[in-house]
């Protein structure tokens, strides 16, 4: 079986700048799989050309053994890849409803139709109900999402990316900015979601990283230093030297 | 079937009565309406103006499909409500000249074709970016057009245009559309289907993407969608029903000129769409409807009425940026709340007491203008005046002192009102909070 994702020496400058420096990894279907590293070490950035919202300067992206490098980020999220941001990324004018409802359209193949009555469509209603009671908004649905706390907008990012039924999902530090109870449910709500896909993400919370993870990677300036199970990368001299320190070792 | 089948029967059909009412309700009301206006209206002015509104209605709300829905912001929609009334001119003139059996009241649809065919043509190239760079393009390619009319003679006709004779279409049922009244029920008719459309366009999963793609067309692309298609179709759609409301004018006036196309009927909508509230359906139909109100009623009054539509413009963006939609939607939530004891026995109150010195100030100002504008720019015609047929003149210091009288005065006692308002607003809130409460 192909893996869910392939990275094959996948290079990125900015300029003369080179940010991701000859990357390659895979990561099989139904992995949950956590990227670590410093800050400015390119996770963003990797993540960005996964997604197709960069395009690689060099070396190739697979998905599930197809070619995906250079395409866009809607051709990529229609075969099944879908992402969240670092920073919240909504639609702050809709309602909670309206947030997820768009999200679910495209997957149910309603694409651009303008002759369908959306509220009439009983499968989008469903789906979009069943989303907004895992991420536990359903009674917050009227509000508009600009006006929702901070952890609120993190769930409904979560949920606009899970909403597709993508069969891999990119989360970019679900939990930063998050107290430690709404860590917590963030961690539940993640691994519930994650159950039966592909998951890869970025996360600096320790803890949710050695929770969640099968795998872990350490991206150190634009390089993978160590791919590994969490009890080995922590052993790892390289790894404590580079980016765990001597928080972990204590 | 079984008992508990049946009675889930019986007791569906009411509430389907009900939905049914609240559905399609409203659309019967307008239509209602609309057939019984002219009857309490009944002059030849008032059917000409509401005509016009009729017209404006479609064409606001098409500008409202891409600014308010899609946030497209246009400098050139003129130029598909143009080229709609330029196509339906040119064919009512070949109807009539090859006496072909279509009637007159079809003719909106060739407006509405050339519409789409020019939206197609130019939304493909100004619909990949969003924001400025789409003004930008819009604004360049109106130019464009409005240029073109003075240069392609035989298809613009000049600076004179083309003119036509709708009463000379093939007629059915013996309709003539020669009165005015005929060519009120016509342009009624198209409109209340254009806005039954357009509204139905809002709640389609291409509508709800439309505002997806406003709000945020990067999470747009994640989400599957592409936002360049999403606005593209957007466009062309707008294109449709400018044309529409194009063709609607190349039947009311029976004349084009280059006119239609150029950057001042493009603002036009853009201030009708914007003073009536963008972030509402009902909006731009408020905002047609006083635009072309004005447009008619103050240009007998006044000389400078564009002036007065300018301040009224500069005016809500700066305080009302919702439009006049916005203002009254603001009351929602008190309405939802059953706060009526406080909206309509402390708010209404409120902004009535207030109303008065503020017309009183508004009263000073427009005297004000009025006089400046006689001594400065028509002091050769004497400097006597009339305002609102109280005679005056212009050079002597009372009317100016009773002018800064009311100016101030007015202003000062306005301004005292305000608390009153924000109080009223805080009891409001008080209310709607503990209607959450309750529900919660």
């Amino acid at each position: 079986m192909n893996p869910a994702i392939e990275l094959v020496d996948l290079r990125k400058n900015f300029g003369p700048t080179e940010i991701i420096r000859g990357v390659s990894l895979t990561i099989p279907l139904g992995e949950r799989h956590a990227m670590i590293g410093p800050n400015g070490a390119g996770k963003s950035t990797l993540f960005n050309l996964i997604s197709g919202r960069l395009t690689p300067t060099a070396g190739g992206i697979r998905f599930k053994g197809e070619d995906i490098t250079g395409h866009k980020p809607y051709e990529i999220n229609r075969r099944g890849l879908s992402r969240s941001f670092q920073v919240t990324n909504i639609f702050p004018r809709l309602s909670v409803w309206e947030n997820i409802r768009c999200a679910v359209l495209w997957s149910l193949g309603y694409r651009y139709s303008f002759w369908h009555g959306i509220n009439a469509l009983a499968d989008v209603r469903q789906r979009t109900e069943q989303i907004l009671e895992e991420i536990h908004l359903a009674d917050r649905r009227r509000i508009q999402a600009g006006v929702l706390t901070y952890a609120e907008q993190r769930a409904l990012e979560i949920g606009i990316t899970i909403a597709g039924g993508a069969e891999i999902i990119l989360l970019d530090e679900p939990t930063a900015g998050m107290s430690h109870a709404e860590t917590e449910d963030a961690v539940a709500l993640i691994r519930k979601i994650s159950a039966g896909r592909t998951l890869m993400m970025i996360e600096h919370d320790m803890g949710v990283v050695f929770d969640l993870a099968d795998r872990i990677s350490v991206l150190v300036y634009g390089q993978i230093i160590a791919c590994d199970e969490p009890a080995k990368i922590k052993a790892d001299p390289a790894v404590q030297q580079a980016y765990l320190g001597t928080a972990v070792a204590a | 079937m079984t008992d508990t089948a049946k009675i889930g029967a019986r007791t569906a059909q009411p509430a389907d009565w009900l939905g049914m009412a609240r559905r399609y309700g409203a659309w019967l009301l307008l239509a209602a309406a609309f057939a019984v206006l002219p009857k309490i209206f009944a002059s030849g002015t008032a059917h000409t103006m509401m005509s016009l509104m009729g017209i404006m209605i479609v064409f606001a709300l098409s500008y409202n499909m891409l600014l308010g829905e899609t946030g497209l912001l246009s400098f050139g929609h003129a130029v598909y409500y143009g080229l709609g009334g330029f196509l339906a001119v040119h064919a009512m003139n070949t109807l009539a000249h090859d006496a072909l059996p279509v009637p007159v009241f079809l003719i909106p649809l060739v407006g509405g074709f050339s519409g789409l065919v020019f939206g197609i043509v130019f939304g493909s190239v100004s619909t990949r970016r969003g924001g400025t760079a789409f003004a930008m393009i819009s604004l360049g390619l109106g130019e464009l057009v409005a240029s073109s009319s003075l240069i392609l003679r035989s298809f613009f006709g000049g600076e004179e245009g083309f003119s036509t004779n709708r009463t000379k279409l093939f007629r059915v049922f013996d309709l003539s559309f020669g009165p005015q009244l005929q060519v009120y029920y016509l342009i009624a008719a198209w409109c209340l289907i254009s806005m039954i459309a357009m509204y139905a366009l809002t709640r389609t999963p291409f509508g709800r993407m439309c505002n997806a793609v406003r709000d945020n067309p990067e999470r747009a692309q994640f989400v599957g969608y592409n936002p360049y298609t999403v606005r593209f179709i957007a466009f062309c759609l707008a294109g449709l029903f400018a044309g529409i409301a194009g063709g609607l004018a190349a039947i009311n006036f029976e004349l084009v000129n280059a006119s239609v196309v150029g950057a001042g009927q493009s603002g036009t909508v853009l201030l009708a769409a914007y003073i009536g509230g963008i972030g509402n359906f009902i909006g731009p139909v408020i905002g047609a409807v006083l635009v072309t109100y004005l447009q008619v009623m103050l240009s007998d009054v006044t000389e400078i009425w564009q002036l007065y539509f300018g301040l009224l413009f500069i005016g809500m963006v700066m305080f009302a940026p919702g439009g006049i939609a916005g203002l009254i939607f603001m009351h929602e939530p008190l309405w939802h709340a059953g706060a009526y004891r406080v909206l309509f026995g402390r708010l209404i109150p409120a902004y009535l007491l207030a109303l008065l010195p503020g017309l009183t100030a508004l009263l000073g100002l427009i005297l004000v203008i009025e006089m400046t504008f006689r001594l400065m720019v028509k002091a050769s015609e004497g400097t006597g005046m009339s305002f609102f047929g109280v005679p005056l003149d212009a050079a002597a210091p009372v009317p100016w002192i009773a002018a800064a009288v009311l100016l101030v005065g007015g202003f000062y006692l306005f301004r005292r009102t305000w608390p009153l308002i924000a109080d009223a607003w805080q009891a409001a809130h008080g209310e709607v909070q503990q209607a959450r409460r309750r529900a919660a």
